[in-house]
């Protein structure tokens, strides 16, 4: 007999109502229970930061979260950044003028990661920014356009008018 | 990699913790999870039942009682990372803290939970070891204080039976103006750390050594006060001779070999860090 | 925003180089991103379909056993399971090994898995079941209660030992562990080093780590009860490869098999293989009238997926008394793993690259391939080119240290000049050719790359440094790479009535960006907007023939394809054209989608207004001498293997007291021919070098005698993250290539061939007053300190 708990969560603004299996993680509730498949899976051990989200506006490990543990929780995830007409944010714009991606499996991590922490953190320079991306891990592009794209959207992040 | 099924429990207060503790076998408690999800994920561990300790507020607060620092276990690491009252009077504690993990892990991970996991070389136990940490747990029957000493009992082992659960611990600081550093090397940022060694160091007038604290942790499975050593620095000037010779001694540490690192290597490493570790505290008196 | 827009705003940053063409060798942004940066990619993982049930692959947990006996009775009765195979399910022909895709009659013994184990496993992690069931979660509960009997056996893991008499044999009833012996050749090498001033001796071993793209393997297998199609979705860098082998495997047409590449997120080679899971996972999607899908955890990566392992190199090298080099003699063991997934492709790319860069008079090496019982070695980033440009800038080394000649200048000696371009090595290819470098200029990439690093400031850095105590090395590397190989790609151009422009070509990308360099190229020559081109890529179904997206050859193959296809329907277009405006061809111009007489822009007619003509229905009429449909095909490719060039420059500083190496510089330069688009050649020497740097001082998979995996996670097995990687900075030079339209050089693996020899270099340098010599990588801070306690003892 699974058990099962009923959860309310709300993610990119929207609020949804489901019965889920306990050991179910969050990551796997958001792709599979509400079709949100942005959050990607890399390593199910909280190391490469691929399913990084935000819960209650704090960057996290979606892997590492049951999603029992998200009941009455405000999530957003990387679907959540885009504008309703299909604007891209700054971080986002940045990322494309940068090349800060390429087969984008780590890009929504990236994103989530860099959300939060651009929000806290006025004027970040190089290091800074390496370091709050040392939690997520790309092999593709070296991590080069990443740290530009975040330098470049830092300001409007920070000031909200990214988001 | 999922986990196997469990049953979920999440109270609300400490008694009703201690409650479900009592009562059920074969039980894994959930705190911020950054160490033990992973486990479940991986099925190292397959435990009957869960329980979710987030929910219970009351393990979570910073205090300050007459020079002790009391912290509860449920306590986040972005919290004790990001608290005044610590910048204040244990600043140590939050530069072991810029060596933990991501900043996504800190949100999550807790002071308790990274207590009770007892990783070899991890941060946290080491302060605690350091300033001589109290820790209180608690079952449903009673309450234990249990000095750090006596905590870390074996390889990843705390002093906890079955039906008792971390509260809180006690960080006695140091009220006299002392200097402090806290050095690691770990092969990338936010790794665990290889070998990692916190120094609180008093001079007297003359810049003799009046007191002073070594703590290293990774060299052996648990972390360690040195305190033959401790006890040889007292009277010895505050010049970088004696701290390399500190740190030549600190060498002859008991250390461990694994599959990746050797022991000869955590050896040095020792007293290398240890060098360091008095250097910078003594800069910053 | 427009794309188009976007476009010019971007190059107005990036400064635009004119080229004669409005997006060929500009800084196009990419197409491919506003889909990943929204989430709305669609890897495999994915794809959900209705009905679709989770696999889930019981694997062995010994590195050599025998299969007594498997009990699946407990297994099939968890609720919510729908199958439980072993091999005694598996119908004829799937009860045979696995096809070889790659065969070679070199191959000593072609031993191949079965799709699941039949009575041995040779590597931890072989398949021996696999649990279809309604959620992945019951199918690993149900795989837990699988009993398989196993007897352990000897495991054959350590390469230095696997040839002695005595070793361990991987397989049960096999002679020896040898896969192959390869002997590269040429020139008379004894003649070579009777005559040489001095013999100088060099071994070590390179152990290159694995695949570890952030997006593990997966596939979907889905069967049409109707047609009987076997759809299969993999995250695969070769769809026709998977297609071939499959229907080979089960006996079938090929038509029958569509095999897609989603989005994949990242391949780096061992995505390129054959795997017994793309053969059981569509099996039991039609066993069970229901889609599958499985999805490799990082758990499985670890153990499963095909990685680059050990080699080890034991050389002789002979050398004038200048420093010239004249010969190369050696062998070198090749960990192949249990299984022999990629032939010997690994085997040969690792010995064919050689000399390199480099004029040598004669070589004579012998390669022994050598069965472990490990997980099967495969191609990664780089293949074995990293591995021979790695040895060549050993030898450089060597000569350099011994002979004590800066080894800038044992490069410049030696370096194959360019006015003897094309310079036959001297070696001939496996395939027969000759290896040819079509074109290069080694030495001036050398001077750019230290100017760039400023190489002739080093000495005064290291100076300055020294005085405080601290110790700064720098070290140079240069390589080749032999990139766009063939047999072929192809690519389909066709315009739509709407003036639409559609590419299908059957090649993969896994983050390459192809479909936007594909739709630059086309775009100029259809003089169309960039944003009116839409491509399609890595569907068999959609294209009918492919190779695979290895080694740095698609943009340079699909390139020239696409090019001379996107030409054969502009010169349709404008024969078309000038017949039906009644004017001389060579007075119309093609401006964004719109042909015109270059006299008169009002007599014009659009490129869909023309396709339309050539796509008439019922009652319409072809125009006379042309062939319905504005479209056309080409399989068109390089002549020839284009060669790639590149010298890196890295400095380090060693912190002597911890062993802990910090990259404070790295410099690249870089010669790919002519660039299609700027800053993805620069995206993926960046992420290539970022991975050599990996490679060389963090990566290693390490076992345990039994052959057990041990670095089975992320924190133990290290990846580079963003903290510990310098800014790369980049100059680019441009032989072009004569072999291909375009001048076209491939650009995926040059930033990781020399990354690990500039590394070394550079630590050595930094640790020469410890007379330091790396024979193994990765570095590890703690073998640093070994070699410097060694080198101090020595010295006292």
């Amino acid at each position: 007999m699974a058990d099962i708990r009923n959860i309310t969560v709300s993610v990119n603004g929207e609020s949804y109502t489901r019965d889920v299996e306990t050991r179910k993680h969050l990551a796997d509730f958001l792709r599979q229970d509400l079709d949100l498949t942005g959050t990607h899976l890399g390593c199910e051990h909280g190391v490469c930061g691929a399913c990084t989200i935000l819960v209650d506006g704090e960057a996290m490990r979606s892997c590492l979260m049951f999603a029992v543990q998200a009941d009455g929780k405000d999530i957003v995830t990387t679907e959540g950044l885009v504008a309703k007409d299909g604007t891209l944010n700054a971080l986002q714009q940045a990322f494309r003028n940068h090349h800060a991606l390429q087969c984008g499996f780590c890009t929504p991590g990236m994103l989530m990661s860099l959300m939060a922490y651009l929000r806290d953190h006025k004027n970040p320079d190089e290091a800074e920014i390496r370091r709050a991306i040392s939690g997520n891990i790309c092999r593709c592009t070296g991590y080069q356009g990443i740290v530009d794209a975040a330098l470049e959207a830092a300001d409007a992040i920070h000031q909200n008018a990214g988001v | 990699m999922k986990p196997a099924a469990f049953k979920y429990h999440d109270p609300k207060t400490l008694d009703d913790l201690t409650g479900l503790l009592k009562n059920k076998e074969d039980v894994k408690i959930l705190a911020g999870g950054q160490s033990l999800v992973p486990m479940l994920n991986m099925r190292f561990v397959m435990p009957d039942h869960l329980i979710d300790i987030n929910g219970i507020d009351e393990l979570n607060f910073i205090k300050q009682e007459k020079g002790t620092l009391s912290i509860g276990a449920m306590t986040r690491q972005v919290q004790l990372a990001h608290s005044s009252e610590i910048t204040k009077t244990c600043p140590i504690l939050q530069e072991a803290l810029s060596y933990v993990g991501h900043f996504q892990t800190q949100n999550r991970g807790t002071l308790g939970g990274s207590l009770c996991h007892l990783d070899p070389s991890a941060e946290m136990p080491a302060i605690a070891c350091l300033l001589g940490a109290e820790l209180t747990v608690k079952s449903d029957k009673a309450e234990r204080k249990i000095a750090f000493d006596d905590w870390a009992l074996a390889y990843m082992t705390p002093n906890l039976e079955p039906e008792e659960v971390l509260v809180s611990v006690d960080l006695p600081v140091w009220q006299e103006k002392h200097g402090h550093a806290f050095v690691e090397f770990a092969r990338r940022h936010g790794d665990f750390a290889i070998v990692g060694v916190g120094a609180l160091l008093v001079v007297d007038k003359k810049q003799n050594i009046s007191k002073v604290a070594l703590c290293v942790a990774g060299a052996d499975v648990r972390p360690q006060r040195l305190h033959d050593l401790e006890k040889s620095l007292i009277g010895q000037p505050a010049t970088d001779e004696t701290f390399l010779q500190a740190g030549a001694q600190a060498r002859n540490i008991e250390a461990f070999s694994d599959a990746y690192v050797s022991k000869a290597y955590r050896q040095r490493l020792s007293g290398v860090l240890v060098e360091r570790a008095l250097k910078q505290a003594h800069e910053r008196l | 925003m427009q794309l188009w827009k976007q476009l010019m705003q971007s190059t107005k940053t990036r400064g635009f180089e004119p080229m004669g063409a409005r997006y060929f060798g500009a800084r196009v942004d990419r197409m491919e991103d506003e889909t990943l940066l929204t989430g709305n990619g669609q890897y495999v993982d994915d794809i959900k379909l209705p009905g679709m049930l989770q696999g889930s692959f019981l694997r062995s947990p010994h590195a050599h056993a025998n299969i007594k006996s498997i009990d699946t009775s407990l297994a099939e009765a968890v609720e919510g399971v729908h199958a439980v195979l072993t091999y005694k399910d598996l119908p004829s022909p799937l009860n045979q090994p696995a096809v070889q895709p790659y065969p070679s009659p070199a191959i000593k013994q072609d031993l191949r898995p079965y799709p699941l184990a039949k009575d041995e496993v040779s590597f931890v992690g072989e398949a021996v079941a696999f649990v279809v069931a309604s959620t992945r979660h019951i199918a690993e509960d149900a795989c837990a209660q699988i009993m398989v009997d196993y007897e352990i056996l000897p495991a054959c893991v350590e390469l230095r030992g696997a040839m002695n008499e005595d070793a361990p044999r991987a397989h049960n009833g096999t002679p020896d562990n040898l896969v192959a012996r390869l002997n590269a050749k040429y020139g008379d090498v004894d003649d070579v080093f009777a005559k040489a001033d001095h013999i100088l001796k060099t071994d070590f071993t390179q152990h290159r780590g694995g695949c570890h793209a952030m997006e593990c393997r997966g596939v979907v297998g889905f069967h049409e009860p109707i047609d009987g199609q076997l759809t299969i979705w993999s995250a695969t860098q070769c769809p026709y490869l998977i297609r071939r082998s499959l229907a080979q495997q089960m006996d079938i047409a090929e038509s029958r098999l569509r095999v897609i590449a989603p989005d994949v997120g990242g391949g780096f080679g061992p995505k390129a293989g054959y795997y017994i899971e793309e053969i059981i996972v569509p099996h039991a999607a039609m066993v069970l009238g229901r889609p599958v899908k499985w999805i490799e955890d990082r758990r499985e990566h670890f153990v499963t997926t095909n990685t680059q392992r050990d080699s080890y190199w034991d050389l002789e090298i002979a050398v004038s008394k200048d420093g010239d080099i004249h010969g190369l003699r050696g062998n070198i063991m090749l960990d192949c793993g249990a299984y022999i997934p990629y032939g010997l492709l690994l085997a040969v790319t690792t010995v064919v690259p050689l000399p390199g860069p480099y004029k040598l008079a004669a070589m004579d090496i012998v390669e022994d391939v050598i069965f472990t019982n490990t997980v099967s070695n495969s191609p990664v980033r780089g293949a074995g080119r990293p591995n021979a440009a790695y040895t060549m800038e050993r030898v450089i080394e060597t000569v350099a240290r011994e002979l004590k000649i800066p080894s800038a200048d044992v490069r410049r000696r030696n370096f194959v000049r360019k006015e003897e371009f094309p310079y036959k090595t001297g070696l001939t290819h496996f395939n027969g050719n000759p290896m040819t470098y079509d074109s290069g200029d080694y030495h001036a990439l050398l001077e750019k790359v230290m100017k760039l690093a400023d190489y002739d400031g080093f000495e005064k850095r290291q100076e300055q440094a020294r005085k405080q105590g601290r110790y700064l090395g720098i070290g140079i590397s240069s390589c080749i790479e032999d990139t766009g190989a063939g047999p072929y790609e192809g690519a389909t151009v066709r315009i739509d009535p709407l003036g639409q422009v559609h590419v299908v070509t059957g090649a993969a990308s896994q983050g390459q960006g192809h479909k936007t360099v594909i739709a630059q190229i086309v775009a100029d020559e259809l003089d169309v907007e960039i944003e009116k081109v839409r491509v399609e890529i890595g569907d068999t179904g959609k294209f009918p023939q492919g190779v695979g997206t290895v080694a740095s050859r698609v943009a340079v193959n699909v390139g020239t394809a696409c090019y001379t296809a996107a030409n054969e329907v502009r010169d349709k277009a404008l024969d078309l054209a000038a017949q039906l405006l009644e004017i001389d061809r060579d007075d119309l111009q093609i401006a964004d989608g719109i042909v015109q007489d270059k006299g008169n822009r009002n007599v014009n007619i659009s490129l869909g207004q023309l396709a339309h003509k050539l796509a008439p229905m019922t009652g319409g009429f072809i125009p006379e001498g042309f062939t319905p449909s504005l479209e056309a095909t080409s399989y068109e490719g390089s002549k020839g293997l284009p060669h790639a060039s590149g010298c890196n420059i890295c400095e380090v500083e060693v912190d002597i007291g911890t062993g802990e190496v910090n990259i404070l510089r790295y410099s690249v330069a870089h010669d790919c021919g002519k660039k299609i688009n700027p800053t993805i050649v620069e995206g993926q020497i960046i992420g290539g070098v970022v991975h050599g740097i990996g490679n060389a001082l963090f990566e290693q998979m390490v076992y345990d005698e039994q052959g057990q995996p041990l670095s089975t996670n992320y924190g133990e097995y290290l990846l580079p993250i963003a903290t510990e990687m310098p800014r790369i900075d980049i100059v680019h030079q441009e032989t072009p290539s004569p072999l291909n339209p375009l001048g076209l050089k491939g650009a995926g693996e040059g930033g990781t061939i020399p990354a690990m020899a500039a590394v070394v270099a550079s630590i050595e340098n930094a640790l020469e007053t410890f007379n330091v010599v790396i024979d193994y990588y990765p570095v590890t801070p703690q073998r640093l300190c070994e070699l410097i306690d060694e080198g101090s003892k020595a010295a006292e």
